[in-house]
Order: C-alpha cells, then sequence, then structure tokens
C-alpha cells in the first residue's frame, strides 16, 4: 500500500461570521489549500467534508457548488468534535487502498455563541439542573475534578494551561484571540463550573481548514516533495466500555487506545514526538491528555505544565497554535486545522511559533459521544 | 397510591422507575455472562463482553459515594445556579449522574457516602405531567456505603 501524504493544506482565519455561509468558508480553505498545492478542484478525484451544524444539508456538495462541480463523489461526516479528523481520516484510506491518488479534505464550521451540550434533558423534558447538568463545561469540569481526586491537581494547574496556549497564540496570525492573559486573569474570570473559568474554556468561532491528500507516486510525479509531509499514523477508535462512560464520556481510555494505536502504527514513541496540536476543548483536557498520549507519566501532567516543559522551547510543546482555547474551535474544522498547523512546523514554514527543529509531529482530537482520532505527520 | 395515578408520574432519568404502589427506585442491569452491572440498560448486549441477550433487570441500590463533581456557576438560561453536579457509584455497581443537594461545596468530599432520594416535583400551568427525579443527599441516617 502506498504512503500517504498532505501536499497542500491551509485556513481561514477563525472568528465569527455570521453572514458568511458554510459553503463559503469551506470553499475559501480549500482554494487555499489547492493553492499551496499548486493544483485545482479538476485534480482532486473526492471531497471528504467535516461538519456537525449542518450534517444532514450535504454540505460536501455545497462546497462543490462554490468551488466547480466536477462531479467527483462527496463524503459528508459528522462525528462531533472529531468530524474534521474523520473526514482527514477518510481521505487517507481512499489514498491508502490505492482507489485515488489526489483527494481533498474539507473541515468547516459555523457556531452560535453560548455552551455547548443543550443541558441536560429526558424524554423531551429539561433536566438541567434538576438531574446534574448537561453542558460541555460541566462535563470537563467533573472530569477534572476526576484528576483532581486522583492527583490533587489544582485550579492553579488547570489555569496555566489556559496561560500557556493563549501566550501561544499570540504569535499565530490565524487565531481567534492573539492576547495574552496572566494566571491572575484566568484564575479571576468568571466561574462557569469548577474549576473551569470562563477563560479554560475553549471559544466558539466559525472557521474551515482543507488538506490535499495524495500517494506518493503522484506526488512524486507532480515533483512536490520538498515540502509534501508524510502521514506516518491514521487512527480513530471508539470509546471502549468502562463503568462510568454511560454515565459520563471518558475521554481518557479512547484517547489511549488511539495514541497507542497510533505509536504502533507509525512506529514511534512519545519521546519522539516534537510537537503535538491535542484537544484543549477545556483546560482540565489538556492535563488529561498529557498523560494520554504518553509524555508524561500518569499523575505527572500537573508538574508537567508547571515546569514550563510544554510551552514554545520547551520539550514538548504542546497546542502552539493556540489551541482550542484561543485559536477557537469550530468544531468540524478544528481536527483539519491541527493537520494544518503540525504540517506547517514540519515544513518550518511557522514563523515566530515556529518549534524549532521540528521533524515530527501529533494530532489529537475527541469527539463526545465518543471517538478520538489521532495522526502523526513527518516531514518527507 | 392508585396504579392509575402510579402510571401519570413520569421519572426524569431512565434509570428512574415507578412501582405499582407508586415508589421510586432505580432499575439496573446485571450481565449474565461477565456480571458487570450497569445503570442504563434494556440493550440488546452487553456492552462490557458484547454477549447478546444476557442483562435481566436488578433494582440498584439506593446508598453510594461520591466519584467526581462540579459545582455549576453557568447554566442554561432560566436554570438556577448554583448547583453541584455529582456522579455518583452505587453500593454494589452502577454509576449515575445527579444533583448534590444539602451540602456546602466546602462540606464536599470525594468518596463521601451518599444517599438517592427521590421527589415528585409540582406540575405547573398547563403541564399536567408530574415529574420524578432523583437527587443526593449525605448519607444522614448512619448507614454507611459499602465499599
Amino acid at each position: 500500500m502506498s504512503d500517504v501524504y498532505v501536499i497542500g493544506t491551509d485556513m481561514i482565519r477563525f472568528g465569527r461570521f455570521p453572514d458568511r455561509s458554510v459553503e463559503d468558508m469551506g470553499a475559501e480553505a480549500a482554494l487555499l489549500a489547492l493553492k499551496d498545492a499548486e493544483l485545482g478542484i479538476r485534480d482532486m478525484q473526492a471531497l471528504y467534508c467535516g461538519n456537525m451544524g449542518e450534517a444532514n444539508r450535504s454540505v460536501g456538495q455545497r462546497i462543490m457548488q462554490h468551488l466547480g462541480q466536477t462531479g467527483i463523489p462527496v463524503v459528508n461526516t459528522a462525528n462531533a468534535c472529531a468530524s474534521g479528523a474523520t473526514a482527514f481520516r477518510e481521505g487517507w484510506i481512499a489514498i491508502k487502498s490505492g482507489l485515488y491518488d489526489l483527494v481533498l479534505c474539507v473541515g468547516v464550521e459555523q457556531m452560535g455563541r453560548g455552551l455547548l451540550g443543550a443541558g441536560a434533558s429526558y424524554a423531551g423534558v429539561p433536566t438541567e439542573g434538576l438531574v446534574g447538568s448537561g453542558t460541555m463545561p460541566s462535563m470537563f469540569a467533573s472530569l477534572g475534578m476526576e484528576h483532581t481526586r486522583k492527583y490533587g491537581t489544582t485550579l492553579e494547574q488547570f489555569a496555566k494551561v489556559s496561560v500557556k496556549n493563549h501566550h501561544h497564540s499570540t504569535m499565530n496570525d490565524k487565531a481567534m484571540y492573539r492576547f495574552e492573559t496572566p494566571i491572575e486573569q484566568v484564575m479571576d474570570a468568571e466561574m462557569i463550573s469548577y474549576p473551569l473559568t470562563k477563560l479554560m474554556c475553549s471559544v466558539n468561532v466559525d472557521g474551515a481548514a482543507a488538506a490535499i491528500v495524495c500517494s506518493e507516486r503522484k506526488m512524486k510525479q507532480l515533483g512536490l516533495m520538498a515540502r509534501a509531509v508524510r502521514v506516518r499514523a491514521s487512527i480513530l477508535q471508539s470509546d471502549p466500555y468502562t463503568p462510568h462512560n454511560l454515565a459520563m464520556m471518558d475521554f481518557n481510555t479512547v484517547t489511549r487506545l488511539a495514541a497507542g494505536a497510533a505509536y504502533e502504527m507509525a512506529g514511534v514513541g512519545p519521546d519522539d514526538i516534537e510537537l503535538i496540536e491535542l484537544h484543549d476543548c477545556f483546560a482540565t483536557a489538556e492535563l488529561m491528555h498529557y498523560e494520554n498520549l504518553g509524555i508524561c507519566a500518569d499523575g505527572d501532567a500537573g508538574a508537567l505544565i508547571d515546569s514550563g516543559e510544554t510551552r514554545l522551547g520547551g520539550r514538548i510543546p504542546v497546542n502552539v497554535s493556540g489551541g482550542l482555547l484561543s485559536k477557537g474551535h469550530p468544531l468540524g474544522a478544528t481536527g483539519i486545522a491541527n493537520i494544518y498547523e503540525v504540517a506547517t512546523h514540519v515544513r518550518r514554514e511557522a514563523g515566530a511559533r515556529q518549534v524549532p527543529g521540528a521533524r515530527i509531529g501529533m494530532t489529537h482530537v475527541v469527539g463526545a459521544g465518543s471517538s478520538c482520532a489521532v495522526h502523526i505527520l513527518e516531514k518527507a | 397510591m392508585s396504579d392509575c395515578e402510579a402510571a401519570s408520574l413520569r421519572p426524569l432519568a431512565p434509570f428512574v422507575k415507578i412501582a405499582a404502589d407508586g415508589k421510586p427506585y432505580l432499575e439496573g442491569w446485571k450481565c449474565t455472562a461477565c456480571g458487570e452491572v450497569l445503570a442504563v440498560g434494556g440493550r440488546r448486549a452487553c456492552p462490557k463482553c458484547a454477549a447478546p441477550g444476557t442483562l435481566i433487570s436488578i433494582r440498584l441500590a439506593e446508598y453510594g459515594r461520591l466519584y467526581t463533581y462540579t459545582v455549576v456557576h453557568r447554566s442554561m438560561p432560566g436554570v438556577a445556579t448554583p448547583f453541584v453536579a455529582a456522579l455518583v457509584d452505587l453500593d454494589g455497581g452502577g454509576a449515575i449522574k445527579g444533583t448534590l443537594i444539602g451540602l456546602d461545596s466546602a462540606a464536599i468530599r470525594f468518596d463521601m457516602p451518599l444517599q438517592v432520594q427521590f421527589e415528585t416535583l409540582i406540575a405547573t400551568g398547563e403541564n399536567t405531567a408530574r415529574h420524578v427525579r432523583h437527587f443526593f443527599t449525605a448519607s444522614a441516617d448512619g448507614r454507611e456505603a459499602k465499599g
């Protein structure tokens, strides 16, 4: 089977664009990625499109109506926050299988404001507050408290994740927010769901990202080796049974399953990874995933954020893009925006936030429900 | 309570059931193949061991221990805050979510023994359904939760 390469990728700056359509944002990202590969839509043999909010409305086909209706197969993927990564992986599978040589993967989302999760309900009756909470912040707050229960992790340690990722985003001109948030500001912000303050919750934004995925044969034929990025691992898992996961989503077990499979597929270990874009939908999640992805031992995530080793310049920089916390989290776009970020670093094109000498990096997303996608990318 | 009145009670969680005498209880499921106890059951195969047709209905304990929680300060519009959203491991198996009431947040401890209680919510306006919710309180009657 062919090795699989990313030969073009880009994203639009994340922000709030209530007057734009999903297909317009998706088409803009697609054209940027095609330009990056110096190719056109007529070169693409299929489109894989990740989106949640309009998942029943053929978003991929609507994007083709804005790019040129070439008649290629379009597959729309809806997999919660893993929708974009799932679309990318479908493209990877198509190239890996030998069916196609060149496919386009797009992730796009238009978000409202406010708390995700819509609150708890049962049989059509709202139960929020009466029977616990169904909001996403409350879920990731409870998961953070589980970490506190096991290891004594503090609110200040969770807050440091937000300080770091907001700092990183000041160097990313495609991030929604680009300002520093000192620790006092993060800890003193409005408490949403303990231990999560408002600045420890990701930003609901609109956005789109795209990647051109290519076979090795075609990549060489096109002479695109200089900037090609090899996909060393592409893994998607659903949540295995655990005694709690029917009551409270368990993103730890599914991430460990996916990360283990990704390291095995790539033939590398956590020490070989030089940067990670992981799913910091809430500050608590980033610390959980340090352990789940194996970049520190269980129980050491608090010490790892304290050490500064996950900042740009540290041993293993995490979310140098600004992450979901500050770059923003347009659900369907997030997974492919992560691919763009890591590809940009291993291509040494990340400018002020460049991880020095980066050759190999990892992307990670989880989706409520639950799922986890992990990709390992390496400069070809 | 008559059967008719019991039938008009609507639980607010899938594991809360109303007995013929109108008294709410927690229904769980036990897998006859692997022994796992589930709080949210009623499915065709065991989610743990994948054996089909092995889940039997059981009553879950109404005592347990606090596994994790959060104090919710901002919720959906119109929902009174703060409140405590909790995940509780029931004695004998099964885990359920709910609201923990009657405790100051400073008094909450992981693994503290808790009790499941039920209340019928008074119907308002044109809504004639009477809903039954479960909630958690500190285990006050001296009955210790068993690990």
